[in-house]
């Protein structure tokens, strides 16, 4: 292996991003080393997991050998296709809703104080009653279709956001707002201009946070009669006696959740970098 | 250099002749005149400042100068519109102020006033955008702003990007695009090193006479309050702080720190000022005896720094 060290000012570069937080970690020897301290905690995990398998015997716990087949199986047959697809779905459309609808409620929370005191008995009642205890409800009233599912997801994800930005509000700089009024911006532009966009950091983090109950909260979304979802595979596999399907979906499942907080973090840098949002 | 003790209405001095030759190139708006009248302003049962009486006229540069924690910030608050004043009156040429006003601008002591996440030139061209001003008119403003401050080459950098210097000329060009008739200065140097603050000092001097506005500064600094004002309005510790005393600053511009007529000056101001902090120190139940000679004066250093 080579590593070859190049100067870090490159003359091409353009001259603006000097406060970009470091983007390419991956570049340059320090980078090498940390893919590297990854490679050897996943290998490492593997072992360990390796040596409990052959501890307790396949129906226990499935070695990785034994998962990494049943994984070959289940996408051999569209299973596990089918089931990343369908989750993602879900959680993409009840996340998506939570954002969308908590980001502004919170807006409005944090900027007007009536709409807080109206609101916030709600949500400092329902934020400690967690989704699965709505399982049973949401299936009576919504059916067992994909509403009751988003649903729970949206639930689940909404009020993170809606704390959240309510707090981003909050600690906007007084000296920000005072500075909008007194250059002649009305309530509404202040909002628009400085309210909303120094709450950026805070409405990424509930969306960061909100991402991560969606994924917690699928697989009892997916309880009842889901016929195709990676909870559902968990869930039916316990009825075939498959203990190394159910390690498959719970792999994926982390899997999963890794790669869309990535994403959401690239984003992050990319487009919101410049409001300060610290990833 | 003549003490006129407070309170002082209507009797306005003439002006001293550096500034007729300052206002041949106005190129903003004109100043504003303040009046302050018996103006207390309280918070619930605290009373920060009383019987405030201050006539500004168009055009002067007025220091407020005080010890730590008298109320010089407060006062400010209200001429900027953000506080009210509980009695008494405060107008701008002869309107009441009654909530922040484009024409009261405000530079504060933190650069955190800035907004982040506009550039530099957006951030100077806020107050024409917000008002519906074509773009080619915001970027003239900008031009013409960023030009006075010296960051015409900045435009397009994020205020992270820059010192905390270039940070508070952008706070000065950003409030003077709205051509204000007061510009409202909050100890805007007050978290700059020494260096910085010195050539931001004269670059305040300069940009005040180019603009003709009325300024009103807050500082602890007395060396500051000498090199910039017209008149320099001492302030009583607080709570419930007054004006303690006014002097008219004649000394020819630019100004040296090493006249005579200065340094004089200085010691006056030293033992107006003194008085009030060994007051303050009593009411805060410390013995001041013993509390002379060189150790008021290092304690005032230290009150200068912000200490």
């Amino acid at each position: 292996m080579t590593i070859t060290t190049t100067d870090a000012t490159d003359p091409t570069a353009p001259a603006r991003p000097r406060t970009r937080p470091r983007r390419t970690t991956t570049a340059g020897p320090q980078g090498l080393r940390t893919v590297g301290l990854y490679v050897l905690a996943v290998l490492i995990g593997l072992g360990v997991w390796q040596l409990i398998a052959m501890k307790y015997g396949p129906s226990l716990v499935a070695s990785p050998k034994e998962t990494l087949s049943a994984d070959r199986e289940l996408a051999a047959d569209g299973t596990l296709g089918n089931s990343v697809i369908a989750s993602s779905r879900r959680i993409l459309i009840g996340w998506g809703l939570g954002v969308v609808v908590g980001a502004p409620v919170g807006l409005l929370i944090g900027q007007i104080r009536i709409v807080r005191q109206l609101l916030e008995p709600y949500i400092e009642f329902f934020r400690f009653i967690p989704p699965v205890a709505f399982v049973t409800l949401a299936v009576v009233w919504l059916g067992i279709g994909e509403t009751s599912k988003v649903v729970l997801i949206f639930y689940t994800a909404v009020f993170i956001v809606t704390l959240n930005t309510s707090a981003g509000v909050m600690a906007v700089n007084e000296n920000k707002l005072r500075a909008a009024a007194s250059l002649g911006a009305s309530r509404r532009q202040i909002l628009q201009r400085v309210v909303l966009p120094s709450t950026v950091p805070y409405i990424l983090t509930g969306a960061r946070l909100a991402m991560g109950n969606s994924f917690l909260t699928i697989v009892s979304a997916e309880i009842v009669a889901a016929q195709v979802g990676l909870g559902s595979l968990i869930w039916t596999s316990r009825n075939y006696g498959r203990i190394d399907w159910v390690f498959v979906g719970i792999i994926t499942l982390g899997i999963l959740g890794l790669v869309y907080d990535r994403i959401l973090r690239v984003i992050a840098m990319r487009v919101l970098h410049k409001y300060g949002a610290k990833v | 250099m003549t003490k006129v003790t407070a309170p002082r209405t209507g009797t306005r001095t003439p002006r001293a002749g550096i500034r007729t030759g300052a206002r041949t190139e106005p190129t903003a708006g004109r100043g504003a005149a303040l009046r302050v009248e018996d103006a207390g302003i309280s918070f619930g049962d605290f009373r920060a400042v009383q019987g405030i009486d201050l006539d500004i006229p168009a055009g002067e540069f007025l220091c407020l100068l005080g010890p730590s924690g008298c109320g010089k910030s407060t006062l400010l608050s209200a001429m900027a519109g953000f506080l009210q004043v509980s009695e008494g009156s405060l107008t701008a040429d002869g309107v009441p102020v009654s909530g922040p006003d484009p024409d009261l601008g405000m530079v504060f002591q933190s650069s955190e006033a800035l907004f982040d996440w506009m550039t530099v030139q957006q951030n100077v061209t806020f107050g024409p955008r917000m008002r519906g001003r074509s773009r080619a008119e915001q970027n003239r403003v900008a031009d013409e702003f960023l030009g006075l401050v010296g960051l015409r080459h900045c435009a397009d950098r994020y205020p992270g990007q820059l010192s905390g210097g270039m940070r508070q000329r952008v706070q000065i060009a950003r409030v003077l695009a709205n051509e204000p008739g007061v510009v409202l200065m909050d100890e805007p140097f007050g978290a700059l090193d020494a260096q910085t603050r010195q050539v931001l000092q004269q670059e305040t001097a300069r940009i005040w006479r180019a603009s003709g506005c009325t300024v009103v500064f807050v500082t602890h600094d007395i060396d500051e309050a000498i090199l910039l004002a017209d008149r320099i309005a001492v302030m009583t510790a607080g709570p419930a702080a007054s004006i303690k005393s006014l002097y008219e600053v004649d000394l020819p511009r630019p100004r040296d720190e090493s006249d005579p007529a200065a340094l004089r000056l200085r010691t006056k101001l030293r033992e107006d000022i003194g008085e009030e902090v060994r007051k303050a120190m009593r009411d805060q139940g410390l013995d001041d005896r013993g509390l002379d000679g060189q150790e008021l004066d290092d304690r005032l250093d230290r009150e200068a720094k912000g200490a």
